[in-house]
C-alpha cells in the first residue's frame, strides 16, 4: 500500500523498513540520536510537517508525525523544502550533498552525523523501499 | 547541483616570486623545523618582507599533526593578528596551517568539529597562501584537514570547503631536493587520489579529466623523480600532477585505499602515502566486481588492456605493482615491518576505524565486516584479491 508522503504512516512505514534491514542495523549499529524532520510548507504543504523519528543502536525505536514541535526536543532537526526532501526520499539526492550545498539544513551535532555516512546512505536505501506516493 | 572549487594557482619555476606581490600587513608563517633547516622558511620570509609585510612563523608542526598543535598554532596568530596565513611544507603543514587559520578567525570553534555542513565566514581576519615541499597530498589546493586525535589514535578526516587555499604557489624550486623515500611515498599517495578521484561514486565531469591526467603523469614521471632527484623536468610534472590529482579529489572525493590506510597509519605509525599507497592495488582488485569503478575508461587512456572492467581492473593493479617495484615501494603491510603478532593483536581496532572512514561510504564497493577483516589479511600477506 502506497504511504503519502510525508505522513505519520509514511515515516511509520520507514520505522518498519529500517527494522527490517540488516544493511542498516550494521551501518547504524553505534548510532544514538533521534531527528525532527521538517518538510517546510510550500508546493502541496500548506504547513510545515513535522516527522519524528528516534533511531537507536542500528534500530528505529518510535516514529510519528508530531503536532506540537514542542512536545519533543530531539537531538537533531533537519529540514527542507518539500521538493528536496522528495528528491532525498527517492534516493535522487544524496542527504550528504544535500548538507553540503545547505539543500538540507541540519541542527545538532554535525560531527556525530559526518562519521555516520554509512547510516545515512542505508537510511535513504530504506526510504527508497517505502511505497511512497507524493501529493502533486 | 554541485561546486568546483580551486585557489588561484601559481606553478612552475619561480612561481614563489608571486609572493613578491603579495599585498598585506602581516604573514603568519605556519611550517616545520625541516622548512627552516632547507633554507624554504627564509625564501619566503625574504620574498614577504620584499612585498612590505611583516612576518612571523609558527615552525612546530609535526609530521600528522595533532589537534593540539592546531589550537597552539592558532593562539599565535591570535597574539600576531596576521592578514595572511602562508602554509609551507608537506601536507602536515598546510592541514595545520588552514586548521589554525579556522581557529584564528573563528575563536569559538575547536580544531575537531571543523565540518563541511556549517558556515564559518572565513576571510574577515586572514587570507590563506600554500606552498607545497612534497608532490603528494594535494592539500595546497583541497578543503580537506587530517588531523590526529593522539588520544583515541584515530585520524580525523575535517574541512570545509571555505578553506581551500586563496593562492597555491606550485614551484618545483621546493622539491628539487626532496629524499628519494618521501618522493615515493607522497607520489604513491598522489597516485591513490587521482584513482580514488575517478573511481569514488562522486566523480563528476569536472573532476574526471583532472584525475585521468595526473594517472598518466604520474606513471610517467613518478620512477624519474624517484631515481634521479635532480631530474628538473620530473621534479616539475610530478609536483604539478599531485596539485592537479588534489584539484580532483578535492572535487569529487575518495575512496577505500584511503579508509584502509588511515587505520594502518594511525595504529601503525605509518606515514600517511606509504599506507594509502599500499592499498591501492588490492582496493582496485576488490572493487573490480562492482562494475562501478570504470577501471576501464583509465585503462583505456593509459593504453592498456580495457576490454571489460575485471580485465581492466587487473592490468591497472598490475601497472601500480610494477610502478612500486620500481620505485620500491613495500606492497604488503608483513613488508612494512610489522610483525604478525602486532597486526593480529590490532586486526578489531584496524576495522573499527577503516569502517567508520569518512572515505569508506563513497568507495564503488564498500565492504562490510569481515570483507574489511580479510581486506587487512590479503594486504599483510601481500595475496591478490579473490573475493
Ligand atoms: N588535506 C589533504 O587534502 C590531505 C590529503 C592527503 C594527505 N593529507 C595529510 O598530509 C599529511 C602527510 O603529508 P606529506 O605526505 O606531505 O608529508 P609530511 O608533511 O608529513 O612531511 C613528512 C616529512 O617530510 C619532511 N619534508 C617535507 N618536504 C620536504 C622536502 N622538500 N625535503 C625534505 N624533507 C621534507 C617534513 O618536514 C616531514 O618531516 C598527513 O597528515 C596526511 O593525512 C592531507
Ligand atoms: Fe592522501
Amino acid at each position: 500500500m502506497a504511504h503519502r508522503f510525508p505522513s505519520d504512516a509514511w515515516i511509520k512505514a520507514l520505522c518498519a523498513e529500517l527494522n527490517a534491514s540488516e544493511a542498516y542495523a550494521n551501518a547504524a549499529k553505534n548510532w544514538e540520536g533521534d531527528f525532527y524532520f521538517i518538510v517546510e510548507a510550500g508546493g502541496p504543504l500548506e504547513k510545515d510537517v513535522w516527522l519524528y523519528m528516534d533511531l537507536w543502536h542500528g534500530k528505529c525505536r518510535e516514529a510519528f508525525e508530531v503536532t506540537d514541535p514542542a512536545s519533543k526536543s530531539p537531538e537533531f532537526v533537519m529540514s527542507a523544502s518539500y521538493e528536496d526532501w522528495k528528491k532525498v526520499v527517492l534516493g535522487e539526492l544524496d542527504p550528504i550533498k544535500g548538507l553540503i550545498s545547505r539543500r538540507l539544513k541540519l541542527k545538532g551535532n554535525m560531527n556525530k552525523i559526518m562519521r555516520a555516512p554509512q547510516a545515512a546512505k542505508e537510511l535513504v536505501a530504506c526510504c527508497t523501499k517505502v511505497e511512497t506516493e507524493f501529493p502533486a | 547541483m554541485w561546486y568546483f572549487d580551486s585557489p588561484h594557482i601559481v606553478y612552475g619555476e619561480d612561481a614563489r616570486c608571486v609572493l613578491e606581490t603579495v599585498e598585506g600587513r602581516r604573514a603568519f608563517i605556519v611550517t616545520d623545523p625541516t622548512m627552516v633547516r632547507l633554507g624554504f622558511v627564509d625564501e619566503v620570509r625574504r620574498r614577504l618582507e620584499s612585498a612590505g609585510l611583516e612576518v612571523a612563523v609558527f615552525s612546530e608542526v609535526e609530521p600528522e599533526p595533532s589537534l593540539q598543535t592546531a589550537v597552539r598554532g592558532a593562539e599565535a596568530m591570535r597574539a600576531f593578528e596576521p592578514d595572511w596565513i602562508v602554509g609551507l611544507g608537506g601536507g602536515s603543514c598546510l592541514d595545520a596551517a588552514k586548521a589554525m587559520w579556522i581557529m584564528y578567525e573563528r575563536p569559538d570553534v575547536t580544531p575537531d568539529s571543523i565540518n563541511p555542513f556549517d558556515t564559518y565566514h572565513l576571510r574577515q581576519k586572514a587570507r590563506l597562501i600554500t606552498i607545497p615541499t612534497t608532490s603528494g597530498t594535494g592539500s595546497e589546493v583541497t578543503w580537506a584537514i587530517v588531523l590526529t586525535d593522539t588520544a583515541e589514535q584515530r585520524k580525523l578526516g575535517l574541512g570545509t570547503r571555505e578553506c581551500v587555499a586563496d593562492i597555491a604557489i606550485v614551484d618545483p624550486y621546493f622539491v628539487q631536493g626532496m629524499p628519494a623515500r618521501l618522493t615515493a611515498d607522497t607520489g604513491m599517495d598522489a597516485l591513490t587520489h587521482a584513482f580514488e578521484a575517478y573511481v569514488n561514486t562522486w566523480h563528476n565531469d569536472f573532476s574526471d579529466g583532472l584525475a585521468l591526467q595526473a594517472i598518466k603523469l604520474i606513471f610517467t614521471y613518478l620512477p624519474r623523480a624517484y631515481r634521479d632527484g635532480k631530474d628538473m623536468e620530473a621534479r616539475e610534472h610530478m609536483h604539478n600532477a599531485a596539485t592537479i590529482a588534489g584539484l580532483a579529489c578535492s572535487n569529487s572525493l575518495f575512496a577505500l585505499a584511503h579508509s584502509l590506510g588511515h587505520s594502518l597509519g594511525a595504529l601503525f605509525h605509518i606515514p600517511h602515502g606509504r599506507a594509502v599507497g599500499l592499498f591501492l592495488p588490492y582496493t582496485i582488485e576488490y572493487s573490480a566486481p562492482s562494475g562501478a569503478a570504470r577501471y576501464a575508461d583509465i585503462a583505456r587512456f593509459l593504453g592498456l588492456p580495457a576490454d571489460d572492467e575485471e580485465t581492466a581492473a587487473w592490468a591497472l593493479s598490475a601497472r601500480v605493482r610494477q610502478l612500486m617495484h620500481e620505485i620500491d615501494q613495500p606492497q604488503s603491510i608483513a613488508a612494512l615491518g610489522i610483525a604478525r603478532a602486532d597486526f593480529d593483536a590490532q586486526l578489531e581496532a584496524l576495522v573499527d576505524r577503516a569502517e567508520s572512514d569518512s572515505q569508506t561510504v563513497t568507495s564503488p564497493r564498500v565492504p562490510d565486516r569481515g570483507e574489511f577483516a580479510r581486506l587487512f589479511v590479503y594486504a599483510y600477506e601481500g595475496r591478490p584479491i579473490d573475493f
